[in-house]
């Protein structure tokens, strides 16, 4: 794949290695119509490929239907791609068994947009949060009463919280907890599917203040699913945008955010309402909706909304193109100007 | 501009297992003709169980007190024939979840043809022409081959539309939106918004916008209302709100928006939680988690004009310490 560089500023290697790796992932799911034949495949993931650094946030976002949550089920193996692959740790995870399996497992630690959708409401906290401590049996039994409160306090919660039970927490309580149980095992990497997206906009500060101070103090990488670009923007250091089932556009969120070259980004920005009675309303970017992942267009998926397709986003699926340091964006459009103006 | 709705001293309160919840406490607001009013505030603020209170919508086990007043009627005061004949005529509501108000197997024209004809003598073709104009008006595609298609055959947001269409379909003055657009992507909310202005503009419509989304509101709505615990704190201009923020809930909540401009972990929170509204604080409820809180916090405070359009309900400002002729609040005790 060739790429086109943008003026001076041509990428250096990252330092170090990355400690997550996806590789051409595909993950196609079949539909329950049956009467479409039984070939009919839901396109969720379709070819993606992206890395996180150690102490990395990398934002994935996009709408319903982008494949952002199957993206991140498959980096916590709950679920098996089609092809293509995920490397932790330089370690094809979907080969993994065994130890190896338990390792990965203790390492990428999930947080759920309902944490207690995964939790049994009659048990007590404490028992919650060490969950995967007893399953992977670290410590002994004292030694993971005293990491429960720990936890805890990590997290803001008095540890007398280790004997109450679901139903008398509240959402960002409950989130906390969820976030507890996701640090026990010490992991490496998070994946937080919409973490905040259910809680209110004073408690979703509180919880995103909580896993800023987490990622710094503990060296965490997050992968950040989300659908909220405010937050993303707000906690990510690098954002990869996902229409469809492929990423069309990414890089450090700030360059993302203020010089967007996709043009599908560009309307998901135009769209979010900024609180800003004084800020311009653009009005709606985009006509339509997103087509069925069932039978999605060719060429580029974005064509048949896209306000600046030209004939050839019908035939040519477009390539990554590099933008700037890190930054890439996959649209014709977008490259034909980069080229024009490298002239 | 004339007010279109009125409230005064409403109260609703919830009779449960625990007591009474005391769900909205004496809130007072008008409604101008042709606005479109944001009533924002966290879960549990009592902004849903008002809108319902207007529509007459509460349970049995809802205790309500105060007036409404509607146009000129009184709605409270209705029978429940003359309430059902107001609702969906006069005064319509839009949820959040369009399957609230859609029968999921009933194709989605005769829907809306069916509200024209429970309110008005129209033929039935006359309906189905209405209904198709509707369709169209709020931007369904095709709305002639849609006519026909049940409301699962829709995305979600084209269902939003729909909703909107049946809401519309008797020319209402009023129209309720509780988070209309919290359970759709930003794209389709951004059209959805832009529908909502455009009947505004076309049709004079006044609406009522119930949202926790301070961007929505921002974006759309003139005047503002912020409530917490059942209380109503502030009330103003869109542009005061946001620029002049006077009750320190309303500021409070503004800073806790994430932005860029903010270093990761450094957004401001609200220490404390939402009171257990079975055993509300005396006074003003913010008052338990209020940084400025003193004495005089315990007694309630009126809602006081602040500027011309501008009204706060906070015992740091100075209309409301001459509202409740208490110049010097520290000469004024705990009582409730």
């Amino acid at each position: 794949m060739s790429q086109v560089a943008f003026s001076d500023e041509i990428a250096p290697a990252r330092p170090g290695s990355p400690i997550l790796r996806v590789e051409g992932l595909v993950k196609h799911f079949p539909t329950d119509r049956g009467f479409l034949g039984s070939d009919a495949v839901v396109h969720a993931v379709d070819g993606v490929d992206f890395e996180i650094h150690p102490g990395e946030v990398l934002a994935v976002v996009g709408e319903s239907g982008s494949g952002k949550s199957t993206l991140a089920r498959c980096a916590l193996r709950l679920t098996d791609p089609i092809a293509g692959r995920v490397v932790f740790d330089d370690r094809d995870v979907t080969a993994l068994k065994g130890r190896g399996l338990a390792s990965f497992r203790q390492q990428v630690q999930p947080v759920f947009q309902d944490p207690f959708s995964s939790i049994d409401p009659r048990w007590r906290i404490g028992r919650s949060i060490s969950e995967s401590l007893d399953a992977f049996r670290i410590g002994t039994k004292s030694d993971r009463r005293e990491r429960v409160v720990e936890l805890l306090d990590r997290v803001g919660l008095d540890p007398s919280f280790a004997r109450r039970r679901p139903h008398e927490l509240s959402g960002g309580q409950r989130q906390r907890v969820g976030i507890a149980a996701a640090l026990a095992p010490d992991p490496r990497l998070i994946v937080a599917d919409e973490p905040v997206s259910a809680l209110d906009v004073s408690v979703q500060a509180q919880v995103l203040n909580l896993l800023a101070e987490l990622q710094r103090d503990l060296g965490l990488a997050i992968l950040f699913v989300a659908h909220d670009l405010s937050v993303v923007q707000h906690i990510s250091h690098r954002t990869a945008v996902m229409y469809l089932g492929k990423i069309v556009e990414t890089g450090p969120t700030d360059r993302v955010f203020r010089d967007p070259r996709h043009p599908y980004t560009q309307a998901l920005l135009q769209s979010i309402p900024h609180p800003d009675p004084e800020r311009p309303i653009a009005g709606a970017a985009l006509t339509g909706e997103i087509p069925s992942p069932i039978s999605p267009p060719s060429g580029c998926r974005f064509r048949t909304r896209c306000p600046v397709a030209i004939e050839r986003c019908a035939t040519d699926e477009p390539e990554m193109t590099l933008f700037g340091t890190g930054h890439t964006a996959a649209c014709h459009v977008a490259r034909a100007e980069l080229e024009r103006s490298a002239q | 501009m004339s007010d279109l709705l009125a409230l005064a001293h409403v109260d609703v309160g919830f009779a449960t297992d625990d007591g009474i919840v005391s769900a909205v406490s004496d809130v007072s607001l008008t409604v101008e003709e042709g606005e479109i009013f944001g009533l924002v505030g966290e879960s549990g603020c009592g902004k849903t169980t008002l809108a319902m209170a207007l529509m007459g919508l509460l349970p049995a086990s809802a205790s309500v007190a105060g007036s409404v007043r509607f146009g000129e009627r009184d709605v409270f005061g209705l029978s429940p024939e003359d309430l059902r004949q107001l609702r969906g005529d006069r005064i319509s509501m839009i949820f959040q979840d369009p399957m609230t108000s859609l029968d999921p197997t009933f194709p989605i024209g005769d829907q809306v043809a069916e509200t024209i004809t429970a309110h008005r003598d129209v033929s039935k073709h006359a309906a189905r022409e209405r209904a198709l104009a509707l369709l169209a008006d709020v931007g369904i595609p095709e709305a002639e081959r849609r006519y026909d298609d049940p409301p699962h055959r829709l995305s979600g947001g084209m269902r939003q539309r729909v909703v909107i269409a049946t809401a519309l379909a008797n020319e209402p003055s009023l129209v309720l939106a509780d988070e209309p657009t919290t359970a759709l992507d930003v794209t389709i909310q951004s059209q959805v918004l832009d529908l909502l202005r455009d009947l505004r503009r076309r049709l004079r419509t006044t609406i009522v916008l119930i949202t926790h989304d301070l961007g929505v509101v921002a974006q759309i709505c003139d005047r503002v209302g912020v409530m917490y615990a059942g209380q109503l704190v502030e009330v103003s201009t869109v542009r005061e709100i946001f620029r002049n923020p006077k009750h320190p809930y309303t500021q409070a909540l503004l800073a806790a928006l994430p932005s860029e401009r903010q270093a990761p972990g450094s957004l401001r929170v609200i220490g404390g939680r939402v009171p257990d509204l079975t055993d509300p604080p005396p006074g003003c409820r913010f008052s338990t988690r209020c940084p400025y809180a003193m004495d005089v916090c315990a007694t309630v405070p009126p809602l006081a004009h602040e500027t011309g359009d501008h009204l706060v309900a906070c015992w740091l400002s100075e209309a409301t310490k001459a509202a409740a002729g208490q110049p010097d609040h520290a000469s004024t005790g705990g009582a409730a």
